[in-house]
C-alpha cells in the first residue's frame, strides 16, 4: 500500500496560537434520511448517534457532524475510513441514502491556544464568541467555504476542501502572527 | 448590511454568507404555453421598492435554498421560509401587511 498523503502533510505555524494542518483524516459523508430508523441503525451499530441539527458529537476518537437536514460527517482515522464506508453502504442499502469516502477531498486543521478563537474571527463573518461548544459551524474563511468547531477549550478545528488548502494554510498563518491579537 | 435566518439549519448570517437566487413563486411556462407567456415567465420581474419575496441560497453555509420577503429599500427582513412553498405563507402576509399596511399585497 501506498502511504497517505494529506495537503499540506502536516505543515504548522507558530504564531500567538499555533495552527497546524492535521495530516491524513478520515472523513466520510453520509447522505439520507437523518430521521430514519434505517440510518440511526447503521449509526447505533458503530456505536455512533444521529447528531442533532448544528451538533458535532465526540464519541470514542470519532466525531460526527451534522452538516444539512440530509448530511452527517463522520471523522475518523483515516485508515479506518474505507472499511467503515463500506459498511456503512452495506447497512444502507437499498435506502436512498449515499456514503462516500472524501477523506481525500478535504484538509483538516487545528487551530491550538489561549486566542485560537481570534484567528478564525478575523476570517469568517460566523459570531465565533457565541458558538457553543458541541456546534459545528459551517460559513465562509475568506473567500472559500469551511466549518470549525471547538473541540477543546483552547482549540478549533477547521476543515476545508483539499483544493484550497495551501489557501486556508496561508489565511491561518497570517492571522495568527504575533502582534495582531485583536484583544 | 442585510441579515438573513436560514430556515433549513436555523443560522442567522450576513449576506456574503449566502447567494441570491432571484423573484420566488415564479410560476414556470414551457413548451405548450404562448410566446407572451415564456416571455413574461423568463424576463418580466417585479422591481419594487418595499416588500419583495425572493429566493436564496446558504451557499457557504448548509448549501440549501430558502425563500425570504424583505423590503429593498430598508433591507428589514420580514420572514424566512422553506423553498418548498408555492406562494408567501398567510402569517407573514398578515405579518407584513402589519408592518407596511400601504403595501399593496402579494400576487
Ligand atoms: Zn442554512
Amino acid at each position: 500500500m501506498s502511504e497517505p498523503v494529506s495537503a499540506l502533510q502536516g505543515k504548522s505555524h507558530q504564531g500567538f496560537v499555533t495552527v497546524a494542518e492535521a495530516g491524513p483524516t478520515g472523513m466520510i459523508t453520509i447522505r439520507g434520511d437523518l430521521a430514519g430508523k434505517p440510518l440511526a441503525r447503521a449509526l447505533k451499530a458503530q456505536g455512533l448517534p444521529v447528531p442533532e441539527a448544528r451538533r458535532i458529537e465526540q464519541v470514542a476518537g470519532r466525531s460526527i457532524a451534522w452538516m444539512n437536514p440530509d448530511e452527517l460527517l463522520l471523522i475518523c482515522a483515516h485508515d479506518a475510513a474505507p472499511d467503515l464506508t463500506a459498511t456503512l453502504a452495506q447497512a444502507l442499502a437499498g435506502e436512498h441514502a449515499l456514503v462516500a469516502n472524501v477523506s481525500d477531498a478535504r484538509a483538516l486543521f487545528t487551530i491550538r491556544g489561549g486566542k485560537a478563537d481570534q484567528v478564525v474571527m478575523k476570517l469568517s463573518p460566523a459570531d465565533i464568541a457565541s458558538l457553543p461548544m458541541g456546534e459545528i459551524r459551517r460559513t465562509r474563511i475568506a473567500q472559500v467555504a469551511g466549518s470549525f468547531w471547538r473541540s477543546g477549550p483552547e482549540e478549533i478545528t477547521l476543515i476545508s476542501f483539499r483544493s484550497v488548502a495551501g489557501y486556508v494554510m496561508g489565511l491561518l498563518e497570517v492571522s495568527a502572527r504575533p502582534g495582531s491579537e485583536l484583544f | 448590511m442585510l441579515s438573513l435566518t436560514c430556515p433549513c439549519c436555523g443560522i442567522t448570517a450576513e449576506e456574503t454568507e449566502f447567494a441570491p437566487g432571484g423573484e420566488a413563486h415564479l410560476k414556470r411556462f414551457g413548451p405548450g404555453s404562448s410566446d407572451e407567456a415564456f416571455e413574461g415567465y423568463l424576463f418580466a420581474r417585479k422591481n419594487p421598492k418595499g416588500v419583495h419575496f425572493e429566493r436564496w441560497r446558504h451557499a457557504y453555509g448548509c448549501g440549501k435554498w430558502f425563500l425570504a420577503a424583505r423590503c429593498t429599500a430598508t433591507l428589514e427582513v420580514f420572514g424566512t421560509y422553506p423553498a418548498q412553498t408555492t406562494q408567501p405563507p398567510a402569517e407573514l402576509i398578515a405579518k407584513i401587511k402589519a408592518k407596511r399596511p400601504e403595501w399593496e399585497g402579494w400576487a
